[in-house]
């Protein structure tokens, strides 16, 4: 899929909405399944992850003085991937994962998120867009280095760290 | 009196989702699955009361408890039969059955082309993962022949089973395929299913990453169908029968009218019913 081009300002801030809101439903829903496989500090983890993109909903929102979100394009946003740029991909997620291995995957979809808004920039036709796109690129900047700087205060796992004494294979 | 209507509410897929966390596993693809369902739903303003969900047993079966819609976590296997006599008996519902590869094409396997034969207008969403997962991995009807497991050492030697033209031969009217990874276009397909007036089965991708975590490698693999969707059967067949299990869209869109069971009687008395049993 290509990216779409947004023409407008409102097109533009539409399309990093609902890219917000895709991660943060992601975010909540790895929260959620965490919880259920009592993996507490990595649900935490991404508890406060959606909470952060949570936050860029409500600002983009507040910025547009939109009440609701604008319905999306007939065609789909037309993501570069499968999903949003900030949404880290379902199957990326293990039951036995740690802080570490939740912060890669962060840090993976503020870098894409960055390079999204990037591409945005270069390609747009119209001054708003493109002023609007290196704003968004910055910010994703500055949250690539803000989960780096939190990579750093969190040990790197084991190599071992996926093996289970219980595993839920079949094992004779 | 001037007509003040109060706006309607916009339903969003948040509306369609239950409380009850999911107890799949990390990274299924029964995650998206859900998620592709509750946006289908909210694409089409359906409210959750006039929207049923039935299932059969296995880990995708478990998602009528997921939604805020009607639900029926049927008998392993009979989701399709529970289905298709709640859309006779409830034409005003609309009805979407669930379940995997186990439950559709073994256990029900024959429920399966009896509902593609009827052409009950109802969805039916296949979760295919080729493995048993519940059960801890055992091969399915769609597994490959050489996966090679503890289980079923060299693997079973079994041809896999063909879902799609199996459905096609059988008479259903709608046949797509989706990829769990690609929750928008499942979304749009899945919509696609709710409004085609029939019988439409939706064969979801679904890897299973606890059984089967080489199938993560999908998405490498999944591409939207090169040609437009067909209303010939022929040439649907022909089409899915050389293709490489990964071509993603609605591949197969037909004409048959939907089955209209006949109109009931007016509601009778309990005397003329205890009537018709009498010896």
């Amino acid at each position: 899929m290509k990216a779409s081009l947004p023409r407008t300002l409102v097109d533009f801030m539409a399309q990093a909405l609902a890219m917000e809101r895709e991660a943060v439903a992601r975010y909540t829903e790895f929260a959620d399944t965490m919880e259920v496989h009592n993996n507490q500090e990595v649900a935490a983890l991404f508890r406060t992850m959606a909470h952060y993109e949570s936050k860029h909903v409500e600002q983009i929102l507040a910025q547009m003085g939109w009440a609701s979100d604008p319905p999306p394009p007939e065609d789909g946003f037309g993501w570069p991937d499968l999903e949003g740029p900030e949404t880290v991909p379902i199957d990326e997620v293990h039951y036995l994962m740690q802080p570490w291995h939740a912060l890669q995957l962060a840090l993976a979809a503020e870098q894409r998120a960055e390079a999204f808004f990037g591409r945005l920039a270069q390609m747009a036709t119209s001054e708003p867009v493109r002023l609007a796109a290196l704003e968004m690129q910055d910010e994703e900047r500055e949250h690539v280095e803000l989960v780096r700087a939190w990579l750093k205060k969190v040990p790197e796992p084991d190599k071992d760290w996926a093996n289970d004494p219980d595993p839920p294979h079949y094992t004779d | 009196m001037n007509d003040v209507s109060a706006p309607l509410a916009v339903l969003t897929a948040a509306n369609y989702k239950s409380g009850t966390k999911p107890v799949w596993c990390p990274g299924c693809g029964d995650f998206t699955v859900l998620g592709a369902i509750t946006k289908a739903l909210a694409s089409l303003q359906l409210p959750p009361h006039e929207v049923a969900v039935v299932s059969g047993i296995g880990c995708s079966s478990r998602i009528p408890a997921y939604t805020t819609c009607y639900g029926f976590h049927g008998v392993h296997g009979r989701a399709l039969a529970a289905g298709t006599g709640l859309k006779v008996a409830r034409p005003d519902l609309t009805v979407l059955v669930t379940g995997g590869d186990g439950d559709g094409y073994s256990i029900g396997g024959n429920h399966f082309m009896h509902a593609c034969r009827r052409n009950v207008d109802l969805t039916y969403i296949v979760m295919d993962n080729h493995v048993y997962g519940m059960t801890k991995g055992q091969a399915s009807p769609t597994t490959e022949p050489d996966w090679d497991n503890k289980l079923s050492p060299g693997g079973t030697g079994i041809r896999s089973f063909h879902p799609l033209v199996i459905a096609l031969a059988a008479g259903a009217s709608f046949v797509a395929r989706a990829f769990s990874g690609d929750p928008n276009s499942t979304a749009e397909i899945i919509a696609k299913g709710i409004r085609h007036p029939g019988f439409a089965f939706i064969e979801i991708l679904s890897p299973c990453v606890t059984f089967r975590p080489e199938q993560r490698d999908w998405k490498n693999h999944v591409h939207a169908a090169a040609v437009d969707t067909t209303d010939d059967a022929a040439r649907a067949a022909r089409r899915i029968m050389t293709d490489d299990g990964f071509n993603i869209g609605v591949l197969y869109a037909g004409q048959r009218k939907a089955y209209a069971a006949p109109r009931s009687p007016a509601i009778r008395t309990v005397g003329e019913l205890a009537a018709e049993f009498e010896l």
